[in-house]
């Protein structure tokens, strides 16, 4: 008797001819990312204007449903995706990194707009952060202020080639080690990040001397 | 309707206080400076003997020159007519005011806010902390000395930028190459973070609540937001609750606080026009008007006739945008997940087209200059005859768009029996904590700025002022069915009687104008209330002062009060009926 998944490898195995139009034959890869780059789950979050047009883009004209991303979802453990659409202020980050670390893998996360991308019109704010990306991974950035939703489309339709080029063997969510959370930010005297206590340490010792 | 109004002229002030009131004589200054230890006496003269009911806007400047902070207070009769300023001025080092709490309401945000900004001490304040900062927030950000870590120089345009100057990020020039500065001294080992409790202490304390018969229960405490789908963005609220009724309920925000005033004071006039747009990102328009009335007011610039319509035909498109998208999500935070927000969305859409015709930007339209707008009304886009489109619209798709909503929405069992008789605001109350816009009038003070202080040429258009007689979330939803029908109205008038060709502008167009020294309050009636802005000028091309008169903030007040003896439940639909934009509330 032969072995039945070396046959499987043979291009020629014969298919019988009832089951010839229900088989599809892929590499788990394909199917996988397929699968995800469908039903992408964005976290139901707005921070400021850019969120207004998210939510045009989710309305009936722009139809976010056509990629299978109309399910917003309030809760970061149900979301695949963070849309940071908005002005990141130093109050709100600590609030941020939390439900990003709350979001289960793999997670995605989008920069909308030029303030969530980096501080934007409002940068040199004492209150604002600039950028997202000083704080948590991002993975796609949607210029504009705020982005019209075809820039947001755009922007998700980069997202979903990501994923496509993933594969299942190297993403790092099944890598070793992978899985820290991201240290919530302190509100001081100012915005405290933990990443950077030793050089908060060395600063207040130069103020000293 | 209000307390009864004893006919007096602010003139009389001097006279019923000798010595303690005098007129402020600086040139481009109006109104009186009154002495700090008197203040409680001379507003509550204003408000019981001369019926300035209403009290507007509070807010500080910083004449670091002189050494002193002055404190800013506009008050106005409901009745109508124009402002009655009062400032009192104070050391820098021992900034102490009596707290106008106990006479006005209204006045405690704004008083936190003062303080959170300026270091005012309102002594009698019943909850002075920080508001829009968080607690342990090193210094008074908008005191002139006061430098965040990225600064590089008072004034804009900066000589790294401009002319020909080398560009570099900010971000390369601080040590921690994050936007951060800890001030001197600070030492990480001798610091404990601020427990977030201390939000509300009075809030976290078990309380004994009294329970049913027998039984004691405990009441809790329940953090919504910042993160909530349905605190219409980074809004915060801390409730207690006893079973599910509400015995108290603190609003926390600032987290969408992005330092516009700050900014505001560093931007030559212009430049603050975009960042205008970003208050309430809803109605861009409108707040380009009101900042432009403002700084007109300060020029004496005449605004041309076809400039005026078009002004007006924008503003009221945007009371439509604001009004739509207010019911749409009101229904939201009512349960009616997303369907009737897709119906009243899909006619924004056609107005925010319009808009990005014209503007070339659907949200962020930026449109209005000093004197005038920016760009003339298209006449056709991609071989389509945009006018036509405006007319068709302002005639017949939105009234018939607002009919449908009415026949889908007014009579439904579901919101009438979750609306009526839910948050009721008494018309007294509702003056009381400084409430404007729809919010006001529903609760039947006809106050609406486009006629008790017309601005612009309002006088001239044919529209009601709607009022409500019942002050209760469904009142709130119907007075914005109401106004949006006459805003449709107005724009109708607008597209009738506007003069065809003219100028646009008055003058040539400028990068930078020089203001006269001085001060103005400019307001419009928003659609969300009355949108103020209180500019100081110096004579210089940027603004000394330049404070915003947030309606989002300013109704928030009142969310307590409203909320008390609810269940939790109704605690989003009351929000959603007062119509709240966190860029606005937080600025």
């Amino acid at each position: 008797m032969t072995d039945p998944m070396q046959d499987l490898q043979d291009p020629n195995l014969p298919v019988p001819d009832e089951l010839k139009s229900n088989i599809v034959i892929t590499s788990i890869d394909k199917i996988y990312n397929w699968g995800r780059r469908s039903a992408i789950w964005p976290m139901m979050f707005g921070l400021a204007c850019c969120a207004i047009e998210m939510i045009c883009t989710a309305a009936s004209r722009y139809d976010l449903a056509r990629f299978g991303m109309e399910v917003m979802r309030p809760s970061p453990r149900q979301s695949d995706l963070m849309i940071v659409s908005g002005t990141v202020t130093k109050k709100m980050i600590p609030v941020i990194v939390r439900l990003y670390n709350q979001m289960p893998e793999p997670k995605y996360v989008m920069a909308m707009g030029a303030c969530a991308s980096g501080g934007g019109p409002f940068k040199e704010g004492y209150n604002v952060v600039s950028g997202v990306d000083k704080f948590i991974p991002v993975d796609v950035y949607v210029p504009g202020c705020p982005p019209t939703p075809q820039a947001l489309l755009n922007g998700l339709m980069k997202l979903q080639e990501k994923i496509d080029k993933q594969s299942i063997l190297s993403v790092p969510w099944y890598q070793p080690g992978n899985g820290d959370p991201v240290p919530i930010p302190l509100l001081g005297p100012d915005l405290i990040d933990l990443r950077q206590l030793p050089a908060i340490r060395q600063h207040a010792h130069k103020e000293k001397a | 309707m209000t307390a009864p109004v004893i006919e007096s002229t602010a003139q009389g002030l001097e006279g019923r206080f000798p010595g303690v009131v005098t007129a402020d004589t600086r040139a481009g200054y109006s109104g009186y400076v009154v002495s700090a230890d008197k203040l409680i006496d001379v507003a509550t003269a204003l408000r019981d003997e001369m019926g300035y009911d209403y009290l507007s806007s509070i807010t500080g400047v910083d004449y670091i020159a002189d050494g002193k902070l002055e404190a800013v207070y506009h008050a106005y009769r409901t009745s109508g007519g124009a402002a009655l300023t009062l400032k009192v001025q104070v050391p820098r080092d021992d900034p102490a005011i009596p707290s106008l709490v106990s006479i006005y309401p209204g006045a405690d945000f704004q008083e936190r806010e003062a303080y959170d900004m300026y270091g005012f001490k309102f002594s009698g304040h019943p909850n002075l902390k920080r508001i829009l900062m968080w607690d342990g927030f090193g210094g008074y950000p908008l005191r002139k000395d006061w430098k965040e870590a990225y600064f590089e120089q008072d004034l804009k345009p900066f000589d790294s930028r401009w002319p020909g100057g080398n560009f570099y990020r900010s971000e390369e020039k601080n040590p921690f190459g994050h936007n951060v500065a800890y001030p001197e001294g600070f030492n990480l080992e001798n610091w404990a973070p601020e427990k977030d409790v201390i939000l509300a202490p009075e809030l976290t304390v078990s309380q004994m609540a009294g329970g049913v018969g027998h039984l004691k229960t405990d009441t809790i405490v329940v953090n919504l937001g910042p993160q909530h789908p349905s605190t219409h963005g980074v809004f915060r609220m801390l409730v207690r609750l006893d079973g599910e009724t509400i015995v108290d309920l603190q609003p926390v925000m600032g987290y969408l606080h992005r330092n516009h005033e700050k900014i505001g004071e560093r931007n030559t006039f212009l430049q603050n026009m975009p960042f205008t747009d970003r208050l309430d990102y809803l109605c861009s328009m409108s707040n380009n008007l009101g900042y432009a009335l403002t700084i007109e007011k300060m020029m004496k610039l005449k605004v041309p006739e076809r400039a005026e319509y078009i002004r007006v035909l924008m503003v009221e498109l945007t009371r439509i945008c604001n009004h739509l998208w207010a019911i749409g999500f009101l229904l939201n935070d009512l349960g009616a997940f997303f369907t009737p927000a897709l119906y009243a969305i899909r006619e924004r859409e056609l107005i925010l087209d319009f808009f990005e015709a014209t503007a070339g930007s659907r949200m962020m339209c930026n449109y209005m200059r000093f004197g005038g707008v920016a760009r003339d009304l298209p006449e056709k886009l991609n071989d389509e005859n945009t006018m036509d489109f405006l007319i068709d619209l302002v005639h017949n798709r939105l009234p018939k768009a607002f009919d449908a909503l009415h026949e889908y929405l007014t009579e439904n069992e579901i919101i009438k029996s979750r609306c009526i008789g839910v948050g009721v605001l008494p018309p007294q109350q509702a003056i009381a904590y400084s409430c404007t816009g729809p919010l006001l009038r529903a609760s039947n003070v006809p106050y609406d700025l486009r006629r008790a202080e017309p601005y612009s040429i309002y006088d001239r258009f044919d529209f009601n002022v709607c009022t409500r007689p019942n002050g209760d979330i469904y009142d709130r939803y119907l007075i914005r069915m109401d106004e949006m029908y006459e805003s449709a109205k107005i724009c109708q008038q607008v597209l009738r009687d506007m003069p065809k060709g003219g100028d646009i502008l008055a003058g040539k167009p400028q990068y930078t104008v020089r203001v006269p020294a001085g001060e103005s309050y400019g307001r419009v009636e928003g659609p969300k209330g009355e949108l103020g802005y209180y500019v100081v000028s110096q004579g210089k091309n940027n603004a000394y002062r330049y404070h915003i008169r947030a309606p989002s903030f300013i109704n928030l007040t009142i969310l307590g009060e409203l909320c008390k003896g609810h269940k939790i439940a109704d605690v989003v639909v009351i929000l959603g009926s007062i119509d709240i934009v966190l860029g606005e509330t937080d600025r």
